[in-house]
């Protein structure tokens, strides 16, 4: 038994333990905080079985933004259903059913895998040199890929009508909802006067290094948007009404980009998404900016929720 | 050196596995709070003994983000649990 | 001079470890809130600092040096920050939370 494995049983161990807990806590915000613990711990497992960018990924989506989310949703059940946030009974019985059952899927398929285990990732490694990239991540998303990831930036942006479809129709490009800081702080002032311009630098260089080693678009976007919602929640700038052209443009550059360059593929390389040779590289790395931008105002607006109320004439 | 550095890992995990446990046993919301905190700093120790113990240094990127957002979790925990008291929105009014 | 550098590496992340642990038993034996807090963020923070500081020989390059080196002030300052945070709800709401 080495330390390492001692090490892996551990987190595993504990792992399991917070998530025991957090399905068990008494109340709703209670769970919120044992999810984003198990986020945060479970990017540490991630990094254990040498998958990086999901680690990179685990911490900021799950960590940061998805317990932003939880946090805003707990508040409104709040206001409607008042400090009893806890689901009843049958609706806590189907989820259990449908996640044990889940569950017992990928058991099987993790425990008994077939003979051989089909997969590309030595082609992929083989060809990764010839688009320039070094991170065969990368080189998945934006090369083998490329139609995959351009949905789902599009899928993003069909999650975030979906959320503002949720206002009612007399507030209908209003100011999204987000609950701010209590009072004025100025601890918090001071946090969200530090931390950004950090935060914007890390971004670059998580969007910019992706090329090359584990980080790309959507973990920068996420920064961004932390950034963002940060700024926002400590009152040093307002909400923006969602009807606002610049949101609008910033959010839809990204996959305009991405699309505009894989219809010239058509034209100037074999196929849509194709790259031309010798500019795959500079290509992706454009693409990758703009999608940082959108996916920072995307998550940004996702977590700031639905129009509550309108602008002042 | 890699063995001594992955047991280090190994002990602040432990730590930082009772921390939690005496955290989230208590039953006020102000001690979850600090699990944000605690994992901010115990979470980054552990990545950067991995990542010199394996040799690997993008996990140090991981110690990054996951510092920039255990403070951004412990924003949002204590505008969440302050917030629940006076909501300072401005009365809507619409058109 | 690779010994020296890995008895430096050893000592230091020892003493690192060893603040962790100051830093858990303060949390699991001091009496309120603020005071926990007291501990889990000034210890735990000093036990990083140690920890990165001994493994900045072992770091890979200059470059990745100054990486160890901004993510412990990061942790520093936004931890600090954070505490205060914390502190303040803490206070608004009664040591029962």
């Amino acid at each position: 038994m080495t330390i390492l494995s001692v090490f892996d049983i551990g987190l595993a161990v504990l792992i399991l333990g917070i998530g025991v807990w957090t399905i068990a806590a008494r109340e709703a915000f209670a769970a919120v905080i044992g999810f984003v613990v198990y986020g945060l711990l479970l990017s540490i497992a991630w990094v254990r079985l040498s998958a990086v960018d999901v680690a990179l990924t685990e911490a900021a989506i799950g960590g940061g933004m998805t317990g932003m989310l939880m946090l805003g949703a707990v508040a409104r059940l709040r206001l409607a259903k008042g400090n009893d946030t806890r689901a009843s009974l049958p609706v806590r019985l189907a989820a259990g059913v449908l996640c044990a059952l889940v569950a017992a899927g990928l058991a099987t398929a993790i425990l008994s895998p077939p003979e051989a285990i089909p997969t590309l990732a030595p082609m992929v490694m083989e060809n990764l040199a010839q688009s320039g990239l070094g991170n065969p991540v990368a080189g998945v998303l934006f090369v083998y890929r490329a139609l995959d990831t351009l949905l789902e930036k599009v899928v993003l942006i069909l999650a975030l009508l979906g959320v503002w479809s949720l206002a009612p129709d007399s507030v209908w490009g209003g100011i999204p909802g987000l609950r701010l800081y209590a009072q004025r702080s100025s601890t918090l002032t001071f946090l969200a006067q530090l931390l950004p311009p950090l935060g914007i630098v890390v971004a670059i260089y998580m969007c910019w290094v992706g090329a090359k080693e584990p980080g790309g678009a959507f973990q920068g976007g996420t920064v961004l948007a932390a950034m963002w919602l940060l700024v926002m929640i400590a009152g040093l700038r307002s909400v923006p009404s969602i009807d606002q052209r610049w949101l609008r443009l910033l959010l839809v550059v990204g996959p305009v980009i991405f699309l505009a360059i894989g219809i010239a593929g058509m034209v100037l390389a074999t196929a849509f998404l194709a790259y031309p040779a010798g500019y795959a590289k500079p290509l992706i790395v454009a693409v990758e900016f703009a999608l940082t931008l959108s996916i920072g105002v995307a998550l940004g607006l996702l977590a700031a929720g639905p129009p509550e109320r309108v602008q002042r004439p | 050196m890699a063995s001594f550095l992955f047991g280090a890992a190994g002990f602040v995990l432990a730590m930082v596995a009772l921390g939690l446990f005496v955290i989230l046993q208590r039953p006020a919301e102000v001690d979850h709070m600090m699990a944000a905190q605690l994992l901010g700093t115990g979470g980054v120790a552990i990545l950067v003994l991995l990542a010199a113990a394996t040799e690997t240094p993008p996990i140090v990127d991981v110690a990054l983000l996951l510092a920039l957002f255990a403070a951004f979790a412990a924003v949002a925990f204590v505008r969440s649990a302050s917030g629940s008291t006076s909501e300072s929105r401005e009365t809507a009014s619409g058109g | 001079m690779k010994l020296a550098f890995d008895i430096f590496t050893v000592v230091l992340v020892t003493a690192g470890a060893l603040f962790f642990l100051a830093g858990t038993v303060g949390l699991i034996r001091f009496p309120d809130s603020l005071t926990r807090l007291h501990a889990l963020t000034k210890v735990d923070n000093l036990g990083l600092g140690l920890v990165v500081l001994g493994l900045l020989p072992q770091a890979n390059g200059v470059f990745g040096a100054l990486k160890l080196v901004s993510i412990w002030l990061l942790v520093q300052l936004s931890g600090a920050i954070v505490t205060q945070l914390i502190a303040g709800a803490v206070r608004q709401r009664g040591p029962q939370g």
